[in-house]
């Protein structure tokens, strides 16, 4: 047994509203440079519907992650290793832009120039690709809230599957009443298939903390973990030619700080801490045969933090003592094991993701008060998701490679949890046959719903911090004494001279600032940028709006 | 004349050659890569790049073959000059027209598509100029030799070498000199390909991944492996934040 420690989220999709906070903000973080225009690290997907990039889930056509080969062995979808390195001139099945989109911007400043006429001016698209105008036809979320499902709901590769498999019985009915968010990010896999066919190996995983990363001066742009990947979570700068992918706010988690999407979430609905996962059963736990059994091999990879053996092998391993206590706090070791609520996003890939998510009960709750049910009431909850076979279908498909058992266990827990809190919530005797129906305690339900519904910050990200006694060798924390002075000073020679300063000792710094100060909060500089994420709408920091006219006659 | 250009000048190349590969590996590792454009368009990609690719690896075998082993040994296995001959310019031919066949597409590609067109750079477009000459000036050689028939010039006994005594630190500038005028001009722009090579886009060549036919799948890496991030200087190459129009005044 050779423990590691593996960062990994929940996503409760029942609260998830769809509001793109967490995409907006990651990218402001993350992607908002040249050659990212069209790069979405996280992203939040209306289903049913095609996501992004479009139709990514149908692996017949783009051969993303693993399969078993015929003598029962795991490979990548796309071949041996010798095939795809002879296809390394053009790879065979890679999206292009059109699969994603076109990013265009306007051009604001036919508003202002234009001469004056009869016709108002019109800030007309621009391609941010060949700067020609363009025609805005799709984006990232162009079918959110089943937008235009009517016309483009079958190509959701989940949605045709299943009407395959029911022979079209199933028309547009259950679109029109089942609906929900799924907000995607990299899953930083235990098996991840970019690593496996990255052919300069930059691409690798922190032995520490389970987060992958691209190492962008190995990169040489052979673009085949774009294919590899099979939720397209890895996307190509087409301004450096290098792949880039989400980074897990690595230079966050390594100071106790949650990613950017986990921190904006308005629905609190992430969570944050460690998995303690066998390293050396991952393989064979990714190539069990039948891809149904590949959840329950996943459950297994998962260790136990309690278990004194575990405990043992992990101090072996050298995995600090507060990283055990961590992983022992852990909210996501806890919903995806401890309580069984946590799905993994297409097992059936075969890559082992390590985000999971849980899923949502809201559609059959929503239709039942629609129809005037009570839907608290557990025999009315668990009737409902006998009788809605479709939905519960489609999420097997998400999350369970098919399997509809699972799911119903699943939407099982939380319809009791449900009806057991609402007799609570009542002031009546609590009900100890709701959990019992679904082999829980009473109290082992009540904790659940803490941490489902009222955790608070610490509970909801438990998140250990890298060790001091490294910090000489972190990207982020290295030499974090020597960073004295406050933002804005660089090198001799301006801007992005001098030595490189980590991003977290930038916000660290930008952080104090604004607690300490007495100037409207934004006014600080960040190498001449500001740092969006603290300005507090007050003031006009330099550089955030143009110079007026007369500043600039001066 | 000749000692300037058959007895310096490849030292000069080599020198710019390795001395630029090293010194862009050092400093440049992030600008390091193929800078594929397989994004904007992959139909004609999908036929020209292996065509060229695959055509161009088999020329360097050709080369490789011609340069370096002496006749004598060629003779010596009981291969007979003309049967050599016959087989260079059948397959070297074969193999030559494919790579031309193959760039050909990729530069009208380049040009003719938008957003392609848009990602070049002005070292892109005198790296295919000196690209395109080296390979259509090497045909240029065949097709004199195909002409010549059984009279065709044997580089084997000038070029060759040539070429091998330069890597005896002794160049014999005389047997260069002696060689037809088409292989003079292949050679010169082939030698100022290599010296532009560590300076565009055909580093990636050098970084060609071989060993991937041998590393394990799953990459770990410990935090503690690398090397310290912080190295004097900023790493190089994020562009600046924000996402700047396009302005076509300032290509």
């Amino acid at each position: 047994m050779r423990v590691m420690a593996q960062m990994g989220m929940v996503m409760n999709l029942d609260k998830c509203i769809g509001c793109q906070t967490c995409s907006v903000t990651c990218k402001q973080a993350w992607t908002n440079r040249a050659g990212t225009e069209y790069v979405w690290f996280n992203n939040v997907e209306t289903r049913p519907g095609q996501g992004y990039p479009r139709r990514y889930e149908d692996q017949e056509q783009w051969h993303g992650g693993w399969e078993l080969n015929k003598r029962g062995r795991l490979q990548l979808k796309t071949g041996g290793r010798l095939k795809r390195l002879l296809s390394i001139f053009a790879s065979p099945v890679q999206p292009e832009l059109k699969d994603y989109y076109e990013p265009w911007t306007y051009d604001y400043a036919t508003l202002v120039e234009a001469p004056l006429g009869d016709d108002f001016p019109v800030a007309r698209p621009k391609s941010l690709i060949t700067g020609e105008d363009t025609k805005v036809t799709w984006s990232a979320n162009w079918d959110d809230n089943l937008g235009g499902t009517s016309e483009l709901g079958h190509l959701d590769p989940i949605v045709a599957k299943i009407r395959q498999e029911s022979e079209d019985k199933i028309k547009f009915e259950f679109e029109q009443t089942f609906m929900f968010y799924l907000p995607r990010i990299c899953e930083h896999c235990l098996n991840p298939s970019c690593m496996a066919s990255c052919p300069s190996g930059a691409i690798y995983k922190r032995s520490e903390d389970g987060i992958v990363l691209v190492d962008q001066d190995r990169c040489r742009g052979w673009r085949q973990c774009i294919t590899g990947c099979p939720y397209k979570k890895i996307y190509f700068n087409h301004k450096s030619g290098k792949a880039e992918k989400c980074t897990f706010c690595y230079p966050r988690i390594e100071v106790g700080i949650p990613t950017v999407c986990a921190e904006t979430c308005v629905g609190r609905l992430r969570y944050l801490g460690l998995f303690l996962y066998d390293a050396d059963a991952v393989t064979a736990a990714a190539s069990v045969p039948d891809e149904k059994d590949l959840y329950e091999a996943q459950m297994d990879l998962l260790l136990d933090p309690e278990d004194p053996q575990v405990i043992a092998a992990a101090r072996e391993q050298g995995i600090p003592e507060d990283w055990l206590d961590a992983a022992r706090r852990s909210p996501v070791y806890a919903l995806a094991k401890k309580y069984r609520v946590a799905l993994p996003l297409h097992p059936e890939y075969r890559t082992m993701p390590m985000v999971w998510y849980v899923p949502p009960l809201s559609p059959i709750v929503d239709l039942l008060s629609e129809q005037g049910h009570d839907a608290e009431d557990r025999d009315v909850l668990f009737g409902a998701i006998e009788a809605l076979r479709i939905p519960i279908e489609y999420l097997a498909e998400l999350f369970s490679a098919g399997d509809t058992e699972v799911i119903d266990g699943v939407l099982r827990k939380l319809a009791a949890m449900r009806s057991y809190m609402r007799g609570i919530n009542l002031g009546r005797e609590p009900d100890e046959s709701i959990p019992a129906s679904v082999g829980l305690s009473g109290e082992t339900m009540y904790e659940m719903y803490r941490l489902m519904a009222i955790a608070k910050y610490d509970e909801r990200y438990v998140i250990p911090k890298a060790h001091v006694e490294q910090a000489h060798d972190l990207e982020e924390l290295g030499c974090s004494l020597d960073y004295d002075e406050g933002p804005g000073m660089y090198g001799p020679f301006g801007e992005a001279s001098g030595r490189p300063v980590p991003v977290a000792v930038e916000n660290f710094q930008a952080l104090q600032q604004r607690q300490t100060s007495d100037e409207p909060a934004g006014n600080e500089e960040l190498r001449g940028r500001v740092n969006l994420l603290n300005w507090d709408g007050n003031g006009t920091p330099r550089g955030l709006f143009p110079p007026r006219r007369e500043e600039e006659s001066r | 004349m000749n000692v300037l250009l058959w007895g310096v000048l490849p030292y000069l190349v080599i020198a710019t050659l390795v001395l630029g590969t090293i010194w862009r590996y050092r400093y440049d590792k992030f600008g390091w890569t193929t800078r594929s454009s397989q994004l904007y368009e992959s139909r004609l990609l999908r036929i020209g790049s292996p065509l060229f690719h695959f055509g161009i690896l088999v020329v360097f075998i050709g080369h490789v073959g011609g340069l370096l082993i002496p006749e004598d040994w060629t003779e010596a296995v009981g291969i007979s000059e003309s049967m050599y001959h016959f087989n260079a310019l059948l397959f070297g031919g074969i193999a030559g027209f494919c790579t031309l066949a193959g760039i050909i597409i990729l530069v009208v590609r380049r040009r003719r598509t938008g957003p392609v067109f848009m990602a070049t750079t002005v070292n892109d477009k005198v790296m295919y100029v000196l690209l395109v000459g080296a390979i259509t000036l090497g045909l240029w050689t065949t097709l004199v030799a195909v002409g010549a028939g059984s009279e065709a010039h044997n580089y084997r006994e000038t070029v060759s070498p040539w070429f091998r005594s330069i890597w005896r630190l002794n160049p014999d500038v005389h047997a260069m000199a002696e060689a037809p005028i088409q292989f003079h001009v292949h050679v010169l722009v082939g030698m100022l390909l290599f010296a532009a090579w560590p300076f565009t886009r055909l580093v990636h060549a050098f970084t060609a991944p071989v060993h991937y036919l041998f590393r394990p799948y799953i990459v770990y890496r410990s935090r503690d492996a690398r090397t310290p991030a912080p190295t004097g200087r900023p790493r190089a190459g994020w562009s600046p934040v924000g996402t700047p129009d396009r302005d076509r005044s300032t290509r």
